[in-house]
C-alpha cells in the first residue's frame, strides 16, 4: 500500500490545500496532471532541458528536480501566470514578435526561465541573457530569436521605469 | 515582424499559434486525461541480439496500481511491413513485429506492455519484469555487419544487406578516372544520431463506442499512415479507426513513421477495454526509438586540370538498424544519397553504389534533410581536397562547377528548375569578405592562432510529388494533397489539410495563402490538420512539402470557392460573372461598385438557398488536390561558417555563421528565416556535438543528456540570414521548400572551416562528429600544446 | 523515468532530523537541493526508501559570515545566494556549476557531501584549506577538507552526518578556478584551481576524487614559472579515459588549464 501525503501547494497565487500526493510525485508531475496546469512541460526528468521550469519563490528551478513535498510553503509560478485576462504579457508579446517559438514545446520554460531572470537582473546585456539562456534546450529556433525577444522584453522594461 | 505589404504573402505576420502556445493553453499528447485511462510503458530488450527464453510477468502484475501486461502472444497483432517494389537483389523486407516474438534485435526493443493506474505504478511494474535471454553475439557496426561470416541480424538478408541499389554508371567512367589530372578521394564516417524532438513520442488511444472507433491521438506526422498501419496490424477496418494530431513538439522526421508502440497502445486498449496513455521517457527516446544518419562514404571525384569535375565514384553505406521504417523504408537514406549526390554541380559521369545495412541497433528513421548532410558534406569535401591539389581557391572551384542554366538535367535523372546557386555562393563569400574575416584569418594565421573558413553550396529537393516518390519504387507513394475549404455564415472561412505543421506554423502560412486569394485576415481563416476523420486525405509533413504541394492545394481550393463566390456574387447582383471582382471581404460590381459582402452571400446559400441560380448548390464549399507531376523543386543555399579552434583544449568556438537561401517566394520570411536557423543548430549539433555509440555488446553509449550533447545557446552564435528569391514556376505561391535546408549545409561549412583552420597541421579532418579531442591531437602534430 | 517509492520526512531542527535518520536506519538519506540526488533518482540509480527534507532548515543552515578574509557558508546556501554574495573566487566559481535553475536549488554542503571529483565547491574546499563542520549522532566534528573526500563520490562523512557549515579561512584573493566542457554549464573534463598565496594546486577529472598535485606546488612554491607548474602537473597525474575524454587528453588539459588558473589568479 503506497503511502500518501496531504500537502497544499500555492501556485499562481492560489492555495490548492486537499492534494493527495506520494512522496515521490515531482512538482511537475502534480502541477500538470492533478493541479491541470498543463502549461508547464516534460522534456527529459533529469533536469537538464529545462522545459519544465517554474519560479520557486521567485526563482526559476526545474520542476523535474523537485518533489512536490519540497514545495509546501513556497511560492509556485507557471506560465500560466503570466497572461491576466487573456492578455499576453509584454515578454510573451516580445516571443511573438521576434518568432522565438516554433513548436512551441520548450516555451514555457524559456518564459519563466526569462521572467526570473530579469526580476534579479533587469540590466542584464544581451551576453549575459545569452548564457541563461544558454540552460535550457530549444530544438526548432536555434535560440537567437528567443534571445533577440528576452533582450527586447528587458530594454522596454528599463525604458519604462 | 513587419508591416503587410498589401499582399499576406511575403509579409512576417504573427502567428496564429503564438497565443495558445505562449499561455501554457497549448494541447499536446501528454496533457490529454480520459476517465478511466491506464498508463503505459514498455518491458524492453537489454540485449542487442538473441532469443527470448521467458518473460516472467507475474511478479509486474502483483505490483500495487498494475492493471494488465502483454506479450506478443496476448495480442493478435500484425507486424509492420515497409516494402519496395523492387527485386530480391535489390530490397529485402524486413518484418517488424509490434512486440517482439522470440527474436530480439537491439537493446531496447520492445517485449512486453504494461499498463498501470499510474505513471509512477507503471514503472514499479517494469522493474519486477523478469526476462531472460539467449544473447548472441550483436552486430554493431556496418564493418562486423558486412564482414563474412557475420552473424544475420534477418536471415532472409545475406550479409546483413537490406538494400543494394547501383542507381548509375555511366559508361566508361573508369577510362575517364584513370586518365583525369587531378583525383581526389573522400572516406567518411557521419556518426549516428537522433532527431530529438523536444517532445519524446506519446499517443493515447481509446475506443469510442459510438463512433464504432478506435480513437488514436498521437503526435505523429503522418497521420493517415498511422491509420493505415492500426487498422491493418489490429484486423479493423480504416474507418474504425481515427488519428487525431494535438499539438506536437518537433518532429523533424523521428515521428513521420510509424512506431511499434503506437500500435501495440492501440492494441492494449482494446483488450484492456479502458483508454490506454504511453508517453516515451527520455531515456527511451534516446536508446530505444527511431536514430538516424550513420553513413560511410567512399568516393572518389576526377578533375580536368582546370577545376572542372569530369567523374564522381561513390560508393555509400548505411547503417539503418534493425528494421525497415514504415512506410520509407531502409531506402530511404542510401536511395537519398545516390540520387541526389550531384547536388548543385555538374557532373558529366556518374556511379554510385548505395547499401543499406542491417545490425543490431535502434531503426533508422528519417531524420530532416535525409542524407543530404552527408552528401553536401562529402562533395564539399571533394571540392577543397581538388582545391588543394589544383592550388586554385575553394570558392573558384565551385563556380567552375555550379549549374547555372536551367533548366538543368543532371547525370542522376533530376530535371533542376531554376535556383540562385551561383548567386547564392557569390553574396556569401561577399558577406564574409565585407565583414573582413579573411584579414583577421590572416592576421590570425600570423599570431598563431587558429581560424578557418569553410563554405558549403547545395540545393533541397521539396515538394517531392508521386512522380518523385514513385521512382524510389516504394508500395506506399506519397505525393499529393487534397485541401477542403468551407466559408460559414460569418463570411469566414475553415480549411483543412493533409500536411500536419509540428513547428513550421502551418496555421498561418497557409492562412497567409488563402487570405490573399479570398481577400480575408488571416484571422478569419482557419486552418484544420490532423483528423483522419476531418480531411479526406493527406501524407503529413515530411520532405519540405507543406507549403509546395499542401499550400499549392489550400489555393486551388480558395480559388476555386472564390470562383463560386464571385459566380453568386454576379447572379445575385445581376450581371455577368466577368463584371465581378472579390475585393475586401465582398464580390464587387466592377463597373458601379455595387457590393454584396461574403455574409450577405453565405446567408442566400444556406439560408436563402431559392435565390441561388437554378445550376448552383447550396452552400459554399469547395476542395482541391494537387501533386507534383516532374522531379519536384529545389531550393537553393550557401552557407559560410567561420571558426576558431582553441590550442590547448581543441575547443571549436564558430565565430560567424551566414547563410544565403532561396526558397522561392517565401510565404512568411520570418518563418522561412527560423526554419534556417534551426536547421542550422541541428547540423551544427551533427558535426560537433551529437552522436550515440555502442559497446561491443551493442548498448548505447546515449541514455541521458548527461552524454547526448544537444547544443544550447552557448554553442549556437547569432546567424545571420539572407534572401534571395527564385520563384517556383508550379506551386501556387511560387514557394518552395524551406523546411530542411538549414541541416543539409551546416555540417558541410562547419565542416570546412574547421579543416581550413588546421591547414598549418597538414591534418584533414573528414569524419563527424568533430571532438574538441580530435583537433588537439591535430594541433599537437605540429607542436601546439596550448 | 520515475523513483521508487520512499516515504518523506521533513526536518524540523538539525538536531530531529539526525536523530529521525539514525532512527531509520541505511536506506533513509537527506535531501537539501536534490539536484544531484532527484535525477539519480528519477533513473532509479538511487533508491533510498526514506528522504528526510532539510529544506526548512535555512534559518540554521543557510548563511554568508564574512570574518576578516575568512568566510563561513551555511550547508544550505544555495550556489546562487553564494555567486550574488561579493566574495571574490567563491562567487565566481559559481558561475561553472550548471546553470541558473540548477544553482538556485543546488547546495554547497550538498555538492560537498555527493564528493564528485569535478565539483566546483569539492575543489575549493581543498584549494582554500576549508574546514567542514558536521554533526552526527556522536555530536560536532571538523573535517579539513583534506580529509572529506575518499573517492569516486565517496567522503568521510558518516551516513547520519549532516554539514552544517564550511569554514573558508581565506578567500582567496589570488586564486583561480578553471574548468573544461565541451558545452557551456556541462560537467567539466578537467577542473583546475590554483592559490598563488599558498602555492596550492588542485585537479579534478584526473582522479576518483579531487586532488592536490605536490609536484606542481614545488614548482610553485620555489619560484618556478606557470608553464613548468602546469607540466608538472600534467607529468604528475595518471588520469582516466572515457568518454569525454582519452587520459592523453586530460593530461593536455590539465596542463593547458593549470596554466591558464595561474595567469587568472595573478591578474
Amino acid at each position: 500500500m503506497t503511502e500518501k501525503l496531504l500537502i497544499s501547494l500555492t501556485v499562481n497565487g492560489r492555495t490548492h490545500d486537499d492534494l493527495v500526493i506520494e512522496s515521490r510525485h515531482t512538482l511537475v508531475d502534480v502541477l500538470r496532471h492533478q493541479i491541470g496546469l498543463t502549461g508547464t512541460h516534460v522534456g527529459c526528468e533529469h533536469g537538464v532541458c529545462g522545459a519544465c521550469t517554474v519560479l520557486l519563490d521567485g526563482a526559476p528551478v526545474r520542476a523535474c528536480l523537485v518533489f512536490a513535498a519540497q514545495a509546501e510553503g513556497r511560492d509556485v509560478r507557471t506560465v500560466e501566470s503570466l497572461a491576466s485576462d487573456g492578455e499576453m504579457n509584454d515578454l510573451q508579446r516580445a516571443f511573438s514578435a521576434h518568432h522565438g517559438l516554433q513548436c512551441g514545446f520548450c516555451t514555457p520554460g524559456f518564459l519563466m526561465l526569462a521572467e526570473g531572470f530579469l526580476a534579479e537582473r533587469p540590466d542584464a546585456t544581451r551576453e549575459e541573457i545569452r548564457e541563461v539562456v544558454s540552460s535550457n534546450l530549444c530544438r526548432c529556433t536555434g535560440y537567437q530569436t528567443i534571445v533577440d525577444a528576452i533582450e527586447d522584453c528587458a530594454r522596454a522594461r528599463e525604458e519604462s521605469r | 515582424m513587419t508591416e503587410r505589404r498589401g499582399t499576406w504573402v511575403g509579409s512576417s505576420v504573427g502567428r496564429r499559434e503564438d497565443p495558445r502556445l505562449l499561455t501554457g493553453q497549448g494541447r499536446f499528447v501528454d496533457d490529454i486525461h480520459l476517465p478511466q485511462m491506464l498508463h503505459a510503458q514498455f518491458v524492453r530488450s537489454t540485449i542487442a541480439a538473441g532469443t527470448v527464453v521467458s518473460i516472467d510477468l507475474s511478479a509486474t502484475l502483483a505490483v500495487p496500481g498494475v492493471v494488465a501486461a502483454y506479450t506478443a502472444a496476448d495480442l493478435d497483432m500484425g507486424d509492420i511491413t515497409a516494402i519496395l517494389d523492387r527485386p530480391a537483389s535489390e530490397f529485402v523486407q524486413t518484418d517488424m513485429p509490434v512486440l517482439a516474438r522470440d527474436r530480439v534485435r537491439y537493446v531496447g526493443e520492445p517485449l512486453a506492455i504494461v499498463l498501470a493506474e499510474d505513471p509512477y505504478a507503471v514503472e514499479d511494474g517494469l522493474e519486477a519484469a523478469r526476462v531472460t535471454y539467449d544473447a548472441d553475439a550483436p552486430v554493431v557496426s556496418d564493418e562486423v555487419a558486412m564482414a563474412p561470416g557475420a552473424p544475420l541480424v534477418h536471415e532472409a538478408a545475406t550479409g546483413n544487406v537490406l538494400v543494394d541499389v547501383s542507381m548509375f554508371a555511366t559508361e566508361g567512367i573508369d577510362r575517364i578516372i584513370d586518365e583525369a589530372p587531378c583525383v581526389v578521394r573522400v572516406r567518411a564516417k557521419t556518426g549516428r544520431q537522433n532527431a530529438l524532438p523536444l517532445e519524446t513520442r506519446g499517443v493515447v488511444a481509446s475506443w469510442d463506442a459510438r463512433d464504432e472507433q478506435l480513437l488514436v491521438q498521437t503526435c505523429t506526422q503522418v497521420p493517415h499512415q498511422v491509420r493505415t498501419v492500426m487498422a491493418g496490424c489490429l484486423g479493423l477496418a480504416e474507418r474504425s479507426v481515427r488519428v487525431l494530431v494535438p499539438d506536437m513538439g518537433g518532429g523533424f522526421g523521428l515521428k513521420c513513421v510509424v512506431g511499434r508502440e503506437e500500435i501495440a497502445v492501440g492494441a492494449a486498449c482494446l483488450k484492456a477495454g479502458r483508454p490506454v496513455k504511453w508517453i516515451e521517457d527520455r531515456r527511451d527516446a534516446l536508446t530505444a526509438s527511431f536514430l538516424a544518419r550513420e553513413q560511410r562514404y567512399d568516393v572518389r571525384a576526377a578533375f580536368d586540370g582546370d577545376g572542372r569535375l569530369l567523374a564522381l565514384d561513390a560508393d555509400i553505406v548505411c547503417d539503418m538498424g534493425a528494421y525497415s521504417c514504415y512506410p520509407f523504408t531502409a531506402g530511404i537514406e542510401p536511395l537519398m544519397a545516390s540520387a541526389e549526390l550531384p547536388g548543385v554541380y555538374k557532373v558529366p559521369a556518374y556511379r554510385v553504389r548505395g547499401r543499406a545495412v542491417t545490425t543490431n541497433k535502434a531503426p533508422t528513421a528519417p531524420y530532416r534533410g535525409v542524407s543530404r548532410p552527408q552528401i553536401v558534406m562529402v562533395m564539399e569535401r571533394l571540392f577543397e581536397r581538388a582545391a588543394r591539389e589544383l592550388d586554385m581557391d575553394p570558392v573558384e572551384i565551385r563556380r567552375r562547377n555550379l549549374i547555372t542554366e536551367f533548366p538543368y538535367t543532371g547525370i542522376n535523372d533530376v530535371t533542376y528548375d531554376p535556383g540562385s546557386y551561383l548567386e547564392s555562393l557569390d553574396l556569401c563569400e561577399r558577406v564574409l569578405k565585407d565583414e573582413g574575416w579573411y584579414e583577421r584569418r590572416g592576421a590570425a594565421r600570423s599570431s598563431g592562432r587558429f581560424i578557418g573558413i569553410g563554405y558549403s553550396c547545395f540545393s533541397e529537393r521539396t515538394g517531392y510529388g508521386s512522380a518523385a516518390f514513385a521512382k524510389r519504387k516504394m508500395a506506399v507513394v506519397p505525393g499529393f494533397d487534397m485541401a477542403e475549404i468551407r466559408m460559414d455564415l460569418s463570411g469566414g472561412v475553415t480549411v483543412t489539410t493533409g500536411t500536419m505543421s509540428h513547428g513550421q506554423s502551418h496555421e498561418t502560412t497557409l492562412a497567409q495563402i488563402v487570405a490573399d486569394r479570398l481577400g480575408l485576415d488571416i484571422a478569419e481563416v482557419k486552418i484544420h490538420q490532423g483528423d483522419t476523420d476531418r480531411i479526406t486525405y493527406g501524407f503529413g509533413t515530411f520532405a519540405s512539402r507543406s507549403a509546395t504541394i499542401g499550400g499549392s492545394a489550400v489555393a486551388r481550393a480558395a480559388t476555386a470557392l472564390g470562383e463560386r463566390l464571385l459566380a453568386l456574387g454576379a447572379h445575385l447582383l445581376e450581371t455577368t460573372y466577368d463584371n465581378v471582382e472579390l475585393d475586401a471581404r465582398r464580390v464587387r460590381r466592377r463597373d458601379d461598385g455595387r457590393a454584396l459582402s461574403f455574409e450577405e452571400l453565405a446567408d442566400v446559400a444556406y439560408l436563402k438557398a431559392h435565390l441561388l441560380p437554378k445550376d448552383a448548390e447550396p452552400g459554399l464549399t469547395a476542395s482541391a488536390t494537387f501533386d507534383v507531376h516532374g522531379d519536384g523543386t529545389f531550393s537553393n543555399a550557401a552557407h559560410g561558417a567561420v571558426v576558431e579552434l582553441h590550442p590547448g583544449t581543441g575547443q571549436i568556438e564558430i565565430l560567424r555563421y551566414v547563410c544565403v537561401e532561396d526558397c522561392g517566394v517565401a510565404i512568411n520570411p520570418q518563418v522561412v528565416e527560423g526554419q534556417a536557423r534551426g536547421g542550422i543548430a541541428q547540423g551544427i549539433a551533427g558535426a560537433l556535438f551529437e552522436e550515440i555509440t555502442y559497446d561491443e555488446q551493442g548498448e548505447p553509449s546515449c541514455a541521458s543528456f548527461i552524454d547526448y550533447k544537444v547544443p544550447t545557446a552557448g554553442e549556437i552564435p547569432d546567424i545571420s540570414v539572407h534572401h534571395l528569391e527564385t520563384p517556383c514556376a508550379f506551386t501556387e505561391s511560387g514557394a518552395k521548400g524551406a523546411g530542411e535546408g538549414g541541416t543539409i549545409g551546416a555540417p558541410a561549412a562547419v565542416l570546412n572551416a574547421v579543416n581550413d583552420a588546421l591547414r598549418p597541421t597538414g591534418v584533414e579532418l573528414d569524419d563527424t562528429p568533430i571532438r574538441p579531442e580530435t583537433v588537439q591531437r591535430a594541433l599537437a602534430t605540429i607542436g601546439v600544446f596550448a | 523515468m520515475k523513483p521508487a517509492p520512499f516515504t518523506y520526512h521533513r526536518a524540523r531542527d538539525v538536531a530531529g532530523a539526525i536523530d529521525l535518520v539514525a532512527e531509520l536506519g541505511p536506506d533513509a538519506k537527506y535531501i537539501a537541493g536534490g539536484q544531484s540526488l532527484v535525477a539519480m533518482m528519477n533513473f532509479r540509480l538511487a533508491r533510498p526508501s526514506h528522504l528526510v527534507d532539510l529544506g526548512g532548515l535555512w534559518s540554521e543552515l543557510a548563511h554568508v559570515r564574512r570574518d576578516g578574509d575568512s568566510v563561513r557558508i551555511g550547508a544550505l546556501t544555495t550556489h546562487h545566494e553564494v555567486e550574488t554574495a561579493g566574495l571574490g573566487l567563491l562567487s565566481e566559481a559559481m558561475e561553472w556549476i550548471g546553470h541558473l535553475p540548477i544553482r538556485t536549488r543546488g547546495t554547497a554542503g550538498g555538492s560537498l557531501a555527493h564528493g564528485d571529483a569535478t565539483a566546483e565547491w569539492c575543489l575549493l574546499a581543498l584549494l582554500l584549506d576549508a574546514e567542514i563542520i558536521v554533526q552526527g549522532p556522536e555530536g560536532r566534528r571538523t573535517i579539513p577538507a583534506a580529509e572529506l573526500f575518499l573517492g569516486f563520490f565517496t567522503t568521510t562523512l558518516e551516513p547520519e552526518e549532516i554539514i552544517l557549515e564550511i569554514v573558508f579561512p581565506r578567500s582567496g584573493r589570488r586564486a583561480a578556478l578553471t574548468e573544461f566542457a565541451e558545452r557551456r554549464g556541462d560537467f567539466a573534463t578537467v577542473v583546475a584551481a590554483v592559490d598563488l598565496e599558498t602555492s596550492a594546486v588542485v585537479l579534478g577529472g584526473v582522479a576518483p576524487a579531487p586532488v592536490r598535485v605536490p609536484e606542481a606546488e614545488a614548482v610553485l612554491a620555489s619560484g618556478g614559472s606557470f608553464a613548468d607548474c602546469a607540466e608538472a602537473a600534467a607529468a604528475a597525474i595518471d588520469p582516466p579515459g572515457d568518454a569525454n575524454g582519452s587520459a592523453e587528453y586530460r593530461r593536455v588539459l590539465t596542463r593547458t588549464l593549470v596554466a591558464r588558473a595561474c595567469e587568472e589568479a595573478q591578474s
